[in-house]
């Protein structure tokens, strides 16, 4: 049975809250300002938001149920979606049913963590069952070890350099440099990034992301309501989710995009070279490899190549991460996986300011999450048009 | 290869000891379980045979929850591997870098594991066996596929080893057959220093001055029935001794009826159970300190129990209790010294071919097979060691149902 589309589904109102490296708030904070920043943004009532979908890893021993009390808010429609960098995609993909079904009018996905001194620690040692008992025993690298398994076997399989990783780093870093919560200010060379210290080879300093605290938030609503309203909004235009895809490959080089993008770009009535932009989950280059090859941009493999033949800054030939990625920008945790969905709604709503890609109409923002043991379960995708 | 370490400054700083991650699901455990018995084994589904891992609940192919732990031989493939220069973890932070490896095993999973230095990069075929780590957890181990020279003196090895070479070890009675075989079997693995001890010194006994002929031994009077000898030989050695094996023993046959009054059972005791708490007071607090002190740290106490220990053996009743008694202290000692990452070796042979066995049928122990045993445990960090062909019979025996086993011994 073919999926029903998603017609008539805005989404709207893209809100950050600006990133700090370590933060002695819970992440009940950061969801708190997250919402009402998003409310003042939309120059809406608390009472008028009647669907509430909430990421987070650092809420426990809260969930989303515990946040409506705390937040003095009564939903009619309540999501949780504890999927890491799979977040956004997920969220949206919900939430878009639930405003076209009318169960909700108007749904505030938000996600945020916190960062304490020690929270990071903590939050690898306890983070799955296999990752408690096949993973973190294991010398405690956390996912820098599991992403240093899948890069170092790329590069081995598929001939990619450390100059090609490189690349998408340095290009990044030129986009946040115009992206002004990003944490990190200062421009990265080529030379700078292979120079860096290795943390677990073959990742060195500049291919691992920086945990810090933060919160990142947008709107789903219909579009009359967004126009009654009077936000900017795109539309959106096909998305998909898929878990644990592939689950018989012994290393993973692929997730669900490879099975679903037909789909996606189906519904959307595009392809991959009708995108004016991508934002790929960035937590390290090598994902963002594979994303580009399993949407289709490039073959399997290929995308060393690709990556040789494009600029990836806001204003080059292939605009990707253009508010310099979680790489740039730093991953708070479940709000990184909001970061590009929330980067490619203030593209397409005119809002991204010096780093506005020209007349970006068409984008896709790919979400990528859960190591729970050796491989990134969870991924999805979404194609959003102004 | 490992070179002797310096003598160290005693006015330095001892480390001390830290731990590995040691947090399992309770289904995990069952990889220690056959771990502690130098046997590598993963859950394998008995409706479809997959293979499963990590450590589950129900099987990933067919959901049958029947997953028994099954031998598996841990040959694959190194997939790729990394160097960690940075860790989340004081344990593994102390020990950088730190090599691990991912490896597409033969039998199905892919798996996480500490990567032997001797394994060349990926791709390469390795051998994947489970080990004890500093915490008493297994972990799992990709060596190479092939011995090579000095394998077990590889760095991040060693960790899950308590290999004798270069260590210094306490042999508490030389006056056995079972404590000279050990002391040459431990001088051949390649202990710097053993002290061997002997009761009632004014006596010379059988073996002596072969004892004296081996370089690395020395010979120092100890009783462990004699609390202050114990008290004032820990006083004067306790803070050197990285491998303590204590195979003093006080061995008589006869049950219950056999033999009125208790001096026996007595003299059995104080040597079996109470000798181990004698020296498990005064030697356990300074080991426990120097869980990592450097390349020789203190990592392993060894007790010679007694298969009888598991049931009792009635023509031996009392001797068995006294083991029994020593074991359940062994499983106290053990929790104690966990915090150090001092491992407690348990070895519970079948009958020891000596005079106090003489009316026990054969097959019986060889002192320098037991010896043997005992010196191979340390090398692959085994923690239960059942030597000889009784002590696996009757330990089959034992786990398939104990009580049908005491039926059988009465």
């Amino acid at each position: 049975m073919t999926r029903k589309g998603y017609e008539g589904v805005a989404v709207a109102v893209p809100v950050s809250v600006p990133y700090v490296r370590y933060s002695i708030r819970a992440a009940h904070w950061w969801l708190a300002r997250c919402f009402s920043e998003i409310l003042k943004a939309a120059g809406l009532k608390k009472d008028a938001i009647d669907g509430l979908s909430v990421s987070s890893f650092t809420l426990a021993p809260d969930t989303a149920i515990g946040l409506t009390q705390h937040l003095g808010v009564s939903p009619r429609w309540l999501d949780h979606v504890p999927l890491g960098g799979a977040s956004a995609v997920v969220a949206l993909r919900r939430a878009a049913r639930a405003v076209q079904a009318g169960d909700a009018d108007i749904v505030a996905c938000i996600a945020g963590d916190t960062n304490h001194v020690d929270s990071f620690r903590l939050t690898l040692a306890n983070f799955s069952q296999f990752a408690r008992d096949a993973v973190y025993p294991y010398g405690a690298g956390g996912p820098n070890a599991s992403f240093a398994f899948l890069t170092a076997y790329y590069m081995r399989v598929y001939g990619a350099t450390r100059e090609d990783f490189g690349k998408l780093c340095v290009a990044q870093r030129a986009n946040a440099l115009e992206y002004s919560p990003a944490l990190f200010k200062k421009p990265l060379t080529l030379e700078e990034y292979l120079s860096a210290r290795p943390i677990a080879e073959p990742l060195h300093l500049f291919d691992c992301v920086m945990p810090c605290a933060g919160a990142e938030g947008f709107l789903v609503l219909s579009e009359e309501r967004a126009k009654a309203l009077g936000v900017a909004f795109a539309s959106l235009m096909g998305t998909i989710e898929r878990h644990n895809a592939f689950a018989s490959d012994p290393v993973q080089m692929r997730a669900g995009w490879a099975l679903d993008r037909e789909e996606l770009y189906a519904q959307a009535g595009a392809g991959p070279l009708d995108m004016d932009f991508v934002q790929t989950y960035d937590d390290y280059p090598v994902v963002s490899l594979m994303q580009l090859e399993d949407l289709g941009f490039c073959g399997k493999g290929e995308a060393p190549a690709f990556v040789r033949r494009h600029s990836f800054t806001h204003n080059g030939s292939f605009p990707l991460n253009t508010s310099g990625g979680q790489l740039s920008v730093g991953q708070a945790g479940a709000a990184g996986g909001f970061l590009g969905m929330v980067e490619a709604l203030r593209q397409l709503t005119g809002q991204a300011q010096a780093r506005q890609v020209k007349d970006a109409k068409l984008g896709l923002v790919s979400g990528f999450g859960m190591i729970n043991f050796d491989r990134g379960l969870g991924c999805g995708a979404a194609i959003l048009r102004c | 290869m490992l070179e002797k370490p310096r003598r160290k400054n005693p006015v330095l700083r001892t480390r001390l000891p830290t731990l590995p991650p040691a947090a399992r699901s309770r289904v995990a455990l069952g990889l220690t379980a056959a771990a502690a018995l130098g046997r590598f084994e993963l859950q394998q589904c008995r409706d479809c045979a997959m293979v499963q891992y990590p450590p589950r609940e129900a099987c990933q192919q067919c959901l049958s929850v029947h997953l028994p732990w099954s031998p598996q031989s841990g040959e694959g493939e190194l997939l790729s591997s990394t160097v960690l220069h940075h860790s989340n973890d004081l344990f593994f932070r102390e020990r950088l870098p730190w090599r691990l490896g991912l490896v597409h095993l033969d039998c199905g999973p892919t798996v996480v594991a500490h990567l032997h230095g001797a394994v060349p990069p990926a791709p390469a075929r390795v051998r994947v066996a489970a080990r004890l780590d500093r915490a008493g957890q297994a972990v799992l181990v990709a060596l190479p596929e092939k011995e090579t020279s000095n394998m077990a003196d590889d760095r991040q090895l060693r960790e899950f080893t308590c290999d004798p070479r270069l260590r210094k070890v306490l042999v508490t009675d030389g006056k056995t057959a079972v404590g000279q075989a050990l002391v040459q079997a431990l001088a051949a693995a390649g202990a710097e220093l053993i002290w061997v001890g002997y009761a009632e010194p004014w006596k010379k006994f059988p073996g002596f001055d072969e004892l004296n002929r081996i370089s690395q031994a020395t010979l120092l009077p100890l009783d462990v029935t004699d609390s202050k000898n114990v008290r004032e030989l820990a006083a004067e050695i306790g803070g050197k001794v990285d491998i303590l094996v204590n195979n003093a023993e006080y061995h008589r046959a006869f049950g219950i009826g056999n033999r009125s009054g208790v001096e026996t059972a007595r003299a059995e005791m104080d040597v079996n159970y109470f000798g181990l708490l004698r020296l498990a007071q005064e030697f356990g607090p300074a080991m426990r300190l120097r869980g990592a002190d450097g390349l020789a740290s203190a990592v392993a106490w060894v007790n010679v129990l007694s298969i009888y220990a598991l049931a009792n053996f009635p023509p031996h009743g009392t001797f068995s209790a006294s083991k029994a008694a020593a074991h359940s202290l062994a499983q106290c000692l053990r929790a104690e010294m966990r915090p150090a990452g001092v491992r407690v070796v348990n070895v519970f042979p079948g009958p020891i071919d000596d005079e106090w066995n003489q009316l026990v049928p054969p097959p019986k122990v060889a002192a320098a097979a037991l010896a043997n045993a005992i010196v191979g445990a340390l090398r692959d960090g085994i923690e239960d060691v059942y030597p000889g062909d009784v002590a696996q019979e009757w330990l089959a025996r034992w786990r398939d149902n104990p009580k049908a086993l005491e039926r059988e011994l009465s």
